[in-house]
């Protein structure tokens, strides 16, 4: 196979499409949320965050695209020419409140008594979308709280496994101290190997696997009710430092 | 090695076997062997030496000969005719028995006819060797015409001719979801990259399923062969078979299999004297059902966790470590050496005007004959069912056969008289997956099974997307709550929301499929659900009272 010798003409990068009716243009490698994003359109979505990788795992994001049978993920999925996306369809809401149900049903959220109340994406979300309560019973799991660290506190009732915290660790930080073990409903984040997050020996101590957590799950020690507000300005930054460096 | 090597090697092999007048094979196969098939051909060895018979008789072990229910299998006659005599429940006693029998009656006691339907509506391609030739001899694979298809593809024919062969042969992808296999290679031979990847995919889950192990067990070299020819149609030189720990004589053969071409030349460097080479690596899942998913199998090969991941960009431009990466299932590979040796026309002529070709079963569940068959695509439901299946025991009435594993449906009495392709299981709302097919009668209740693939779903999902993750464990607890006789219409309402829900919404197949049992029950059997919800009664007895409801939609 040897490479064509014919050389390629250089064709505009740059796409259009729309999304809900409105014209926009997309630079080389931006995802349909990255178009969204910048003209203020808002997609629900609890895994991305700006600046970590995409992994199109909370399915919220998931938009309906004109010509596609199935509903395509938009964090990861790229802009191609004339696309036509809808993002706020009936259907498209009636799927993201239960997936956002199934999200309060699978551990114990008790919005009053929890350290992030009132600063929560979960919470948020659950009211943006006008989810007044969960149309199915909860799984109340028995799972266990890790206070061990000098800092930090995780406290897995309030995990909704969308691994932010795990990226963040592994891509900004370079630690790679949190990861996954177990699988479905049994799945959970982990130091290490699931040794006390205290007794972890490749944590620095950076805090920001508790800025990124949408949740509660991830705390300062110390805060109590609803004083836990997450800060994410370090974030953009590092990442362009980081971009910049590449 | 060279094709006149390889000619001399088969010669010597077919010269050595005429020397015997007798053989007696024995079924090796794990089916066989987990009833102590080898003490069989144990005492065989040592009765046939204590004869001093060793001359002109021998026992062999061989693969799966199909009819695994009743097993040990042996078959006799003379070497130069295949099976003339087969033998079924066999034990180590019966061997002198039936040494002595060679040369007058066969032992009636433990007589299986092959003149029964479950034979002779087979048409043999993938399995060919399984039942004829010992799978941990690489000589008697070659004999058998073994790696010819290899040595032509690579001194006769270019890549591009390779794949117009097997585009021509309409063979498509037998691990379920059917894609055409010639486009797969285009697709990949046209891909960039500094490396290209061949993968196998043995990790075999769905329950009830056993045919890659079968044709791994059986002739392992088939699988090898299909792996090479593919490589060096895409210009591949590195290759991983990924298969389930769960298999370990699969294993065990597949590396016998693989250090004898590698000592043969036949893996390696230069093959066969020509430009190409091409490794092959044995990996071990890890009990993922997931695993067998292409992203997550790629994941897994990786070293990482075995996760899905969104497609697109699909492994054949973006795969393992990033590059182009073929990836077909066990028996796709097997049928490639033969599509090589007979022309893709030929392969083309079998089958379906869409499906081409055979596709082996594992045909289980409530059915006289159980074991593995391989039949030609279009073949009727009810032919599967009451002619090679030999029908419902013990007097029972059919009430449905699931095929697809977990991903796929119940198909109700009405569809019997369907074709099994992959269109028409597709319309009747089940999936013609890896070939699992489980018959199901009347003694069982469609929502207890619909439970059943649900708990696999749900113990098998990753836990990376929350429709699946979360999804699959309200769906359980609500079909456990049917069957305690504790729902109420609303869930039932609920449980079609969550249907919808899982297959539009789920980031991988595993999710998407996982309502599909569900589904096809509620479609084809909504009075069972009625009853336990209206009437909490179960029509077929199975489900019992409500159980102590505290741990209703506990997880076991």
């Amino acid at each position: 196979m040897s490479p064509s010798a014919a050389v390629k003409t250089p064709t505009s990068t740059v796409k259009t499409l729309k999304i809900d009716g409105r014209d926009f243009s997309a630079g080389p490698g931006e995802t349909i949320l990255d178009v969204a994003r910048e003209n203020k359109i808002f997609i629900p979505r609890m895994c991305e965050l700006d600046g970590l990788s995409t992994i199109g795992a909370c399915r919220l994001c998931l938009v309906e695209v004109k010509g596609s049978n199935k509903l395509l993920p938009s964090c990861v999925t790229n802009v191609e020419e004339g696309m036509e996306v809808t993002t706020n369809s009936e259907r498209l809401i009636g799927y993201r409140k239960m997936i956002v149900e199934l999200l309060f049903s699978e551990r114990n959220h008790v919005c009053s008594v929890c350290v992030s109340n009132g600063h929560c994406e979960l919470q948020n979300m659950a009211q943006k979308l006008g989810i007044t309560h969960v149309r199915f019973p909860y799984r109340y799991p028995k799972v266990e709280v890790d206070a061990s660290h000098d800092r930090f506190v995780i406290d897995h009732n309030r995990c909704i496994l969308c691994t932010r915290c795990v990226r963040v660790c592994d891509e900004i930080e370079g630690a790679h101290t949190w990861d996954l073990m177990g699988r479905g409903v049994d799945a959970k984040v982990i130091t290490d190997l699931n040794q006390p997050w205290g007794s972890s020996g490749t944590c620095t101590g950076c805090g920001k696997c508790v800025h990124v957590c949408p949740t509660g799950a991830l705390f300062e020690k110390g805060r109590s009710v609803a004083e836990m507000e997450k800060r994410r300005s370090f974030l953009p930054y590092l990442t362009l430092m980081r971009e910049e460096h590449e | 090695m060279t094709p006149d090597e390889l000619n001399e090697i088969a010669e010597t092999e077919r010269e050595a076997q005429k020397r015997f007048k007798h053989r007696v094979n024995v079924c090796v196969a794990a089916g066989c062997v987990s009833c102590q098939s080898q003490s069989v051909k144990d005492a065989l060895d040592k009765d046939i030496a204590r004869r001093g018979w060793g001359d002109h008789c021998q026992a062999k072990g061989v693969g799966c000969m199909g009819l695994c229910s009743e097993g040990p299998l042996v078959s006799t006659g003379p070497a130069s005719t295949g099976h003339a005599q087969m033998y079924k429940g066999v034990a180590a006693a019966d061997a002198a028995e039936i040494l002595d029998s060679l040369e007058g009656p066969p032992v009636s006691r433990l007589d299986c006819p092959t003149d029964i339907p479950f034979f002779q509506r087979q048409k043999k391609i993938v399995l060919e060797n399984c039942g004829v030739i010992d799978p941990e001899r690489m000589e008697d694979y070659i004999a058998a015409d073994g790696y010819q298809a290899l040595i032509r593809a690579l001194t006769e024919m270019s890549p591009r001719e390779v794949i117009d062969e097997v585009m021509k042969s309409g063979l498509r992808g037998r691990g379920g979801a059917g894609y055409p296999t010639g486009l797969k290679w285009s697709t990949v031979s046209k891909s960039f990259g500094v490396q290209k990847f061949v993968i196998c995919n043995a990790d075999e889950g769905d329950p009830g399923a056993f045919m890659d192990r079968s044709v791994l067990e059986s002739d392992p070299h088939r699988v090898l062969e299909g792996m090479l020819i593919a490589a060096y149609a895409v210009g591949s030189s590195d290759g991983y078979i990924y298969v389930r720990a769960e298999y370990p004589l699969a294993i065990k053969r597949l590396r016998i299999a693989i250090r004898q071409a590698e000592r043969a030349g036949l893996l390696g460097a230069d093959i066969c004297g020509t430009r190409f080479s091409f490794k092959i690596d044995v990996r071990l899942g890890a009990g993922a059902f997931v695993c067998g998913e292409e992203t997550a199998l790629i994941a897994s090969v990786e070293g990482k966790r075995g996760t899905p991941k969104a497609r697109p960009p699909y492994p054949a431009m973006h795969g393992l470590q990033g590059q182009p990466t073929l990836i077909n299932n066990v028996e796709t590979f097997a049928n490639i050496a033969p599509i090589l040796r007979k022309g893709g026309e030929w392969y083309a002529q079998i089958g379906t005007e869409k499906s081409k070709g055979t596709k082996v079963f594992a045909l289980a569940g409530r059915v006289q004959n159980t074991g593995l068959v391989e039949v030609p695509m279009g073949i009727t439901l009810r032919e599967m069912v009451f002619e090679i299946g030999g029908g419902i025991p013990d007097g029972g009435k059919f009430k449905a056969v699931q095929t697809g594993g977990p991903s796929g449906g119940c198909l109700p009495t009405e569809t019997l008289d369907q074709p099994v392709d992959y269109e028409s299981l597709a319309r009747l709302g089940s999936i013609m997956g890896s070939g699992g097919m489980i018959v199901i009668d009347e003694s069982s209740c469609m929502v207890d099974v619909a439970k059943y693939f649900m708990d696999f779903c749900m113990s098998e999902s990753c836990g990376k997307c929350t429709p699946c993750r979360v999804g699959t464990y309200q769906m359980h607890r609500i079909l456990t709550s049917i069957t305690n006789m504790t729902a109420t219409p609303q869930d039932l309402a609920m449980l079609e929301q969550f249907c919808d829900l899982l297959k539009h919404t789920s980031l991988c197949g595993l999710g998407q499929s996982a309502p599909n049992p569900v589904v096809s029950t509620l479609k084809s059997f909504a009075a069972e659900y009625k009853a336990h919800i209206e009437n909490h009664t179960c029509p077929a007895g199975v489900c019992g009272k409500p159980a102590d409801s505290s741990d209703a939609g506990a997880r076991t």
